[in-house]
């Protein structure tokens, strides 16, 4: 609503508030050629460099046995992200979100923990649990045989970690900002706190939500550093489609790297797609309300 | 625990705070809590002299000092160039302008190691980039300003998305009162429109040089990661690891961690008193 006013006021004060014209055109100058040379000349790059030596090789690279097993594996990954985090999401929002209680700020700047650790980080205290050598839990693994670190488990967890906040974080500021009236107002009239849930609080977040997911989905196919200090690299059995980007790059095989790097890209780009409608979406449910 | 925890939180008739607190603060908890806490339980097993020793060597320093130049190096560029985005895109109009705004949480959305290996391609000797600057005598990959080139691209929409909505909710009252009393444009940015932009300025450079710190997958491509000259300290924890050398590698992540927590509270204790100060107004 305050973007509205402003906007409104900004088409009738234009010429008192702006600076002259060659002035402007010289910051959006500027800003436009910093604009090409960071951000759009590396996204370019990335499918130029891909399809370098033709659409064969492209085709090749991506559908090549091993960078299919870092696909599948990707997929899982993102699969366990999406629902154990969606879940835990919705529940830390509504506790966060619905009720006053002491601590709050505090219970908050936890959740932002996993954004404030160095990925490395993040895959190393993993290590110092699940390591079957030095790992706090190296005697309950061992004694059950159980390999977490260097496979697929390890992988999870790890990008559990790393995701955890995204869905909360899109949900508590729009669920705070909604207030609790409405539900108020079903459960007094008798509906059930489930049924609550259900058809009055999961309509008006429903666009917050798949932001949320979608951003997870994208942080759990792309992130790299934690993965890569529990995966192993094991070929064909623990790698993940950065981590085949990272191997192809290493063994100068560019145009491979770059193919499954495209892949990866479409991804980022989907997610920008869908953060721009769900931002427009909300802002239109506010104005709404 | 619910009857205790009802006395914590005021009364609602909302339904369901026992089951999702609980459940949420279980998750944190084995999630979160307790393997961070492994990195203080670890490195204080290792003792205070070996803590020292690995902390204060040599090429753990040098770490520090690159990680820290690097990072903040970037941090700054990105505060300037974020509130010239922030202000073009708020204030003026011009073709492509949403599309723009619509592009600019790239860095977010892509993958680090694709981010990586593109700037490196680019800026490298025979790069499309690296090319022009060749002949001049400089080279960007493999040396600190290819680290910080690849530190300004990851952690570029932090300072524009924190500045963007306070100028969009930002009063023109003031500026017009400014230029009333003769204040000239220069004038009214810097004693006007700065000052009120400020928390949100220190807020995304905090963001921006917190996220440049632990940065890794972008940077292990185009750093070369020669130690003492462009090896960043998460490189330097990573080759500790790959070595099994867990106790230097904690050392080393506890005295990280310990920076990354203070930011954090840095940039919450900021925001509470940006949102007292605006409520105030």
């Amino acid at each position: 609503m305050a973007g509205n006013i402003s906007a409104q006021y900004m088409i009738t004060n234009d010429i008192k508030r702006q600076e002259p014209k060659t002035m402007q055109l010289i910051l959006i100058s500027v800003a436009l050629i910093f604009f090409v040379l960071i951000l759009i000349i590396p996204l370019v790059a990335v499918f130029v460099k891909a399809f370098e030596q033709g659409a064969g090789l492209y085709v090749f690279s991506i559908s090549d046995p091993i960078a299919l097993q870092a696909i599948k594996l990707t997929l899982i990954t993102i699969g366990f992200a999406v629902v154990i985090n969606t879940v835990f999401g919705l529940t830390v929002a509504w506790a966060v979100a619905k009720f006053k209680f002491k601590g709050k700020n505090l219970f908050v700047t936890f959740l932002d923990l996993p954004f404030a650790i160095s990925p490395i980080i993040a895959g190393m205290i993993f290590i110092l649990l699940f390591s079957t050598t030095h790992g706090l839990l190296a005697p309950l693994l061992n004694a059950f045989d159980l390999q977490v670190m260097f496979a697929p488990a390890g992988i999870i967890l790890v990008t559990l970690f790393v995701t955890m906040p995204f869905i909360a974080r899109e949900l508590i500021p729009l669920m705070e900002a909604q207030g609790t009236v409405e539900e108020e107002a079903a459960l007094s009239l008798g509906a059930s706190g489930w049924k609550t849930f259900l058809l009055i609080t999961l309509p008006n977040i429903k666009w917050a939500l798949l932001y949320g997911v979608i951003l997870t989905a994208a942080r759990a196919a792309g992130e790299f550093g934690a993965v890569s200090v529990v995966s192993g690299h094991i070929r064909g059995l623990t790698n993940t489609l950065p981590l085949h980007v990272e191997i192809l790059y290493n063994e100068y095989q560019f145009s491979a790297a770059f193919a499954v790097s495209s892949l990866l890209t479409i991804i980022a780009i989907i997610n920008l797609v869908v953060k721009n409608i769900a931002d427009w979406r909300i802002k239109k449910q506010e104005n709404r309300s | 625990m619910p009857s205790k925890l009802l006395k914590i939180r005021q009364h609602s008739v909302i339904p369901g705070f026992g089951i999702t607190m609980g459940f949420s603060l279980l998750y944190l908890s084995l999630m979160v809590l307790i393997p961070v806490s492994m990195v203080f339980l670890n490195s204080s097993s290792i003792g205070m002299t070996a803590f020292w020793e690995t902390v204060s060597s040599e090429r753990v320093l040098a770490s520090l000092k690159i990680s820290f130049a690097t990072s903040f190096a970037a941090a700054a560029i990105n505060v300037i160039f974020g509130v010239l985005f922030a202000w073009v895109l708020v204030r003026y109009s011009f073709p492509g302008r949403k599309l723009i705004d619509g592009l600019i949480d790239l860095p977010f959305a892509l993958p680090t190691a694709v981010a990586g290996i593109s700037l490196t391609t680019l800026y490298a000797e025979n790069g499309w980039i690296g090319k022009v600057f060749a002949p001049l005598g400089i080279k960007i990959a493999y040396t600190p300003l290819g680290i910080i080139i690849a530190l300004i691209f990851i952690s570029f929409p932090f300072v524009v998305r924190t500045v963007q909505p306070v100028l969009e909710s930002m009063d023109i009252e003031a500026e017009e009162a400014a230029s009333c009393l003769g204040a000239s444009k220069l004038q009214t940015f810097y004693k006007v429109i700065l000052p009120t932009l400020l928390p949100a300025i220190i807020t995304g450079f905090a963001l921006a040089f917190a996220r440049a710190l632990g940065e890794y997958g972008s940077v292990v491509f185009i750093s070369g990661n020669m130690p003492m000259y462009t090896e960043i300290t998460p490189l330097l924890i990573r080759a500790k690891l790959e070595q099994y050398d867990y106790a230097g590698a904690t050392a080393i992540a506890a005295v990280m961690l310990v920076i990354s927590f203070t930011m954090l509270l840095f940039i919450n204790v900021l925001q509470w008193w940006a949102g007292n100060r605006d409520r105030s107004v």
